[in-house]
């Protein structure tokens, strides 16, 4: 199938840690988004056969989550908090830089697919406000200054093959 | 379980443990509303709107989701309760668009009923309604997703009920939304349980919506007439520029023996009754063309034809084909006819059950046959054969719903792995047309065991499985037509205790046929041609050398001697697969809504009404008895009954002796069409709710169901109860002795979900919908 031999692996030992097959829907669906980048039709209709569901209550699930996806993202997901601590510290004028930056709004993707941005709730960083995630990395105590900062260091990664 | 006492608003009332806190309050008039608790499906907690509150609890709880405890002190109506009430229907008007005068659901929708109940007139919300463009997901299924409250009804009796599990919940919080199955459309049973059972009008039939407002109907509890269950279905009818036409049906009041249950073909499939290829006046063959004619012209020709060819050839020299599909009292009536008028025993129908044979097995034992409560019942349940989810759909429904509720046990031997397989403690998979070694196997004959062994069915597991059947009592079995002739006879005296069967059929009234006496060889009743049947006592001197079965009757008009022939509401040329050239040179009267095969080879067509616009009654594959009353109404037709006493009447025949009716009595039963049209029927409907049956027309089937009730003793049940709209369940064992007849004369209609015979031909509903077409193989059905 179109899955590695890492996620076979990582699969193979979540159904041992409970008691249904279905039970290991959630922590598998984030791990085919990590690897196919977002929960196409083709990785809703395996996982739902694999899992012995029908396609209708793993679409259910993914849509309860709003960190699963079912379109393509950029490669890089901004996450800019906004929760309180955040926003008493300036999470929304980092927003709103970013949306300026990028030229895209919440959950929008830039043209040449290398950005998203989103505006989420607590990411649990509330010591370090204002806090963004960017995929599973953290950058906090930021300025709009810092914020350009990340960007710019993403956008040479980017460029680069990862 | 034990009796509890608790205290509700200041009355003390006792219900068994166990028992939830809102039906106890329902069994005692104390009404709590809600919108998502629904009898008989999952408890759902969602809608808040049975908050009570209960002493001793901190906050106010749902009554819907509390058992009931000892000594608990509830009350219903406190102002904390009231204003919790008004809070919730707040909350859900909030975005609930008002387009009530519109809506499908206005004047039956269960939240117009709790605003005006337990809302506030005034609402603190200022915002925008947050609109979303309807959805077509079916044919037959709309959603309208303003308009939903989020009670989850539909969700549950999709999966749950129907185990269809079709519909879903996505996103979360306010954003939640009902989800078809296949993102932007359903594929389904498309039953429009999820429709029925929306409490307001967000989900909306493809059949019903916008055309009329519920008011604005009248409502016909009558029997469905498309598979063999018998489901009751209401049907609202308005008037239309030829007569009434029905406009929905559906059995929200729970009446009948189906409950709230109806599949496609009884909730949408009433629109055969208005195809434009109806017939509409009679047809006379003329220099070889059907042409129109007038009723008169049709009844003096066919009258003429058979009264001649009576004289002449004798009654052997014509042949009689019934229906599956007429009411108990025209088959009776037919079968009447047929001996006593035409003098011929050559009387036959499509055969899709032997019910002869379950009569000669059930002879002389009575309560050996399960009503279609009875499955709902039953602590266990065999089927062999059959595929009841596409077949036998509220079967279906009814085991489902036993195993589901009552933990029945359900064994399936099959040779498909049908879908109920996932609802069975037992199933065994044989090879294709082994299920009468499987009744020999059953029956305790170990030597059929070799032609069962198959795929999953070892020798061990079938064994095994024949032991947990002879140790269940009260088994409810049900057999497909492939268990025919004698071996019916085996599985009846198998060894199960307390065992009682169902022999399973193909047509709305496939039961009634064979009750009333369609067959060459057998009188209403299954009783024998003898010369002193309490038959030949009523109807005068009957033939009783046995007749000819439909295939003899092609093959005797071929050879010449089969002279005419009198079909009614049967296509014999498609069902049986006959040469329509054999009958050239006979002449033919065929009755039916449509120029079927058969009826195009007829010398005489005569426009017929169906089930939904005439009365009588039919008996389902069980045996439940049940009433059929007359709804819709279409210019130019008449009842099959009607047509066979004007042919009689027409013979010259004393129809009184047919028909027995009338005793003297006269009354103007007013007009049947004009602007009064429909008034004879309010009349008779009105007779009928007194228990005041008119019986002053030849034309009254009741005359005939009398009669019916005299001479076929399974038919000796309450008239009180049926009359009342109640099923009556009549015993085959009660019945004469039957007959064994030759097998191969069943052939199975092979329906499914989404076809009826000639009915599903014109449907333009069991047309329209995709599953029609490509419906999944029963083994790529999950058994999950």
């Amino acid at each position: 199938m179109f899955f590695s031999d890492e996620f076979e692996a990582r699969f193979a030992d979540m159904l041992t840690h409970y008691p249904t097959r279905r039970s290991t829907l959630v922590p598998t669906l984030l791990y085919a988004q990590d690897e196919i980048g977002y929960l196409s039709d083709e990785v809703v209709a395996e996982l739902a056969q694999r899992l012995d569901l029908n396609e209708l209550e793993v679409r259910n699930v993914i849509s309860y989550y709003s960190m699963l996806v079912t379109k393509p993202r950029g490669k890089y997901n901004i996450q800019v908090c906004t929760n309180i601590a955040c926003m008493l510290k300036g999470g929304e004028e980092l927003l709103d830089h970013c949306k300026h930056k990028l030229g895209i709004g919440h959950k929008e993707t830039t043209p040449d697919g290398e950005f998203s941005l989103e505006e989420v709730e607590c990411i649990g960083a509330c010591s370090w406000a204002p806090a963004i995630q960017v995929n599973y990395d953290f950058h906090e105590n930021l300025t709009v200054q810092k914020m350009d900062e990340v960007l710019d260091d993403y956008k040479k990664k980017g460029g680069e093959i990862l | 379980m034990a009796d509890l006492t608790l205290t509700v608003d200041g009355k003390k009332l006792t219900a068994p443990a166990g028992t939830l806190l809102i039906e106890a309050c329902k069994s005692v008039g104390i009404e709590v509303p809600s919108f998502c608790y629904y009898p008989n499906l999952s408890l759902q907690g969602a809608c808040r709107m049975c908050l009570v509150k209960i002493e001793k609890m901190p906050k106010l709880q749902t009554a819907c989701t509390t058992v009931i405890s000892e000594g608990m002190v509830v009350a219903t109506d406190s102002d904390e309760v009231r204003q919790a009430r008004k809070s919730m229907v707040e909350l859900l008007l909030g975005n609930h668009p008002l387009d009530c005068p519109v809506c499908d659901a206005g004047g039956e929708c269960e939240l117009q009923d709790m605003a005006f109940s337990y809302g506030a007139a005034e609402s603190k919300f200022m915002e925008a309604k947050n609109h979303k463009d309807e959805q077509q997901w079916s044919p037959v299924v709309y959603f309208d997703r303003p308009r939903c409250i989020l009670c989850y009804r539909c969700v549950r009796v999709c999966g749950e009920g129907m185990d269809v599990w079709a519909l879903g919940v996505q996103n979360r919080g306010v954003s939640s939304v009902i989800a078809p199955n296949k993102q932007d459309h359903l594929e389904c049973e498309e039953c429009g349980m999820c429709i029925d059972i929306c409490p307001v009008g967000a989900l909306t039939s493809g059949a019903y919506r916008y055309k009329t407002r519920p008011w604005e109907m009248n409502h016909i509890g009558t029997t469905c007439t498309h598979c063999a269950d018998g489901c009751k279905t209401t049907l609202g009818v308005r008037r239309s520029d030829t007569g009434m036409e029905i406009v929905r049906g559906d059995n929200r009041d729970k009446s009948g023996i189906n409950n709230d249950f109806l599949c496609i073909k009884g909730r949408y499939a009433f629109d055969f009754a208005h195809s434009t290829e109806r017939l509409t006046q009679p047809l006379i063959r003329k220099d070889g063309k059907l042409s129109p004619a007038t009723w008169e012209e049709a009844f003096a020709l066919a009258g003429k034809n058979f009264a001649e060819i009576r004289t002449a050839h004798g009654g052997e020299a014509i042949g009689v084909v019934g229906s599956s599909r007429t009411t108990n009292e025209e088959n009776y009536l037919l079968s009447k006819f047929a001996r006593m008028v035409l003098g011929t025993n050559n009387v036959d129908h499509h055969r899709t059950a032997d019910f002869p044979a379950l009569a000669a097995a059930l002879r002389g034992k009575s309560g050996q046959t399960a009503s279609m409560r009875d499955v709902l019942s039953a602590p266990a349940i065999l089927l062999i054969g059959n595929n009841p989810t596409e077949q036998h759909p509220l079967l279906a429904w009814q085991i489902r719903s036993n195993v589901r509720l009552r933990r029945a046990k359900l064994y399936v031997v099959n040779s498909q792995p049908i879908k109920l397989r996932r609802q069975a403690a037992g199933f065994a998979q044989i090879p294709a047309g082994a299920e009468a070694h499987a009744v020999a196997f059953l029956a305790g004959d170990d030597a059929a065991l070799d032609h069962l062994v198959h795929q999953s069915a070892t020798r061990e597991s079938l064994l095994a499985l024949r032991d947990k059947l002879r140790a269940e009592t009260g088994l409810v079995v049900a057999f497909s037509s492939e268990i025919r002739g004698a071996d019916v006879a085996r599985l009846v005296h198998s060894k199960f205790a307390g065992a009682k069967f169902i022999a399973l059929a193909d047509y709305a009234n496939s039961r009634g046929a064979a009750d009333m006496g369609l067959y060459p060889d057998l009188l209403p009743g299954y009783e024998p041609l003898t010369t002193d049947s309490r038959f030949a006592q009523e109807w005068g001197t009957l033939p009783t050398v046995p007749g000819l079965t439909v295939p003899a009757m092609a093959a005797a008009a071929k050879a010449g001697t089969l002279k005419a022939l009198y079909v009614v509401g049967a296509n014999p040329v498609a069902r049986f697969g006959l040469d329509p050239f054999a009958f050239s040179g006979s002449f033919v009267v065929v009755q039916d809504m449509f120029l079927t095969e058969t009826a195009l080879m007829a010398d005489i067509v005569l426009p017929a009404a169906n089930a939904y616009e005439k009365s009588g009654t039919f008996t389902n594959t069980c045996g439940d008895l049940q009433l059929v009353k007359k709804a819709g109404e279409v210019a130019g037709v008449k009842s099959d009954f009607e047509m066979i006493v004007r042919i009689a009447d027409a013979m010259g025949f004393e129809v009184r002796k047919l028909v027995p009716f009338g005793g003297g009595t006269h009354a103007d039963m007013g007009q049947s069409r004009g602007a009064q049209s429909g008034e004879a029927d309010r009349h008779s409907v009105w007779l009928e709710a007194h228990g005041l049956e008119p019986r002053m027309s030849p034309f009254d089937p009741v005359a005939i169901f009398d009669e019916i009730q005299r001479l076929v003793p399974s038919y000796h049940v309450s008239r009180l109860d049926l009359l009342a709209g109640n099923d009556q369940h009549t015993d085959i064992g009660e019945a004469g002795p039957g007959a064994a007849h030759d097998p191969n004369l069943i052939i199975p209609a092979n329906d499914d979900l989404f076809s009826s015979g000639t009915l599903g031909r014109y449907s333009h509903t069991l047309n329209s919908v995709m599953e029609n077409k490509n419906a999944p193989a029963p083994s790529e059905v999950g058994a999950d």
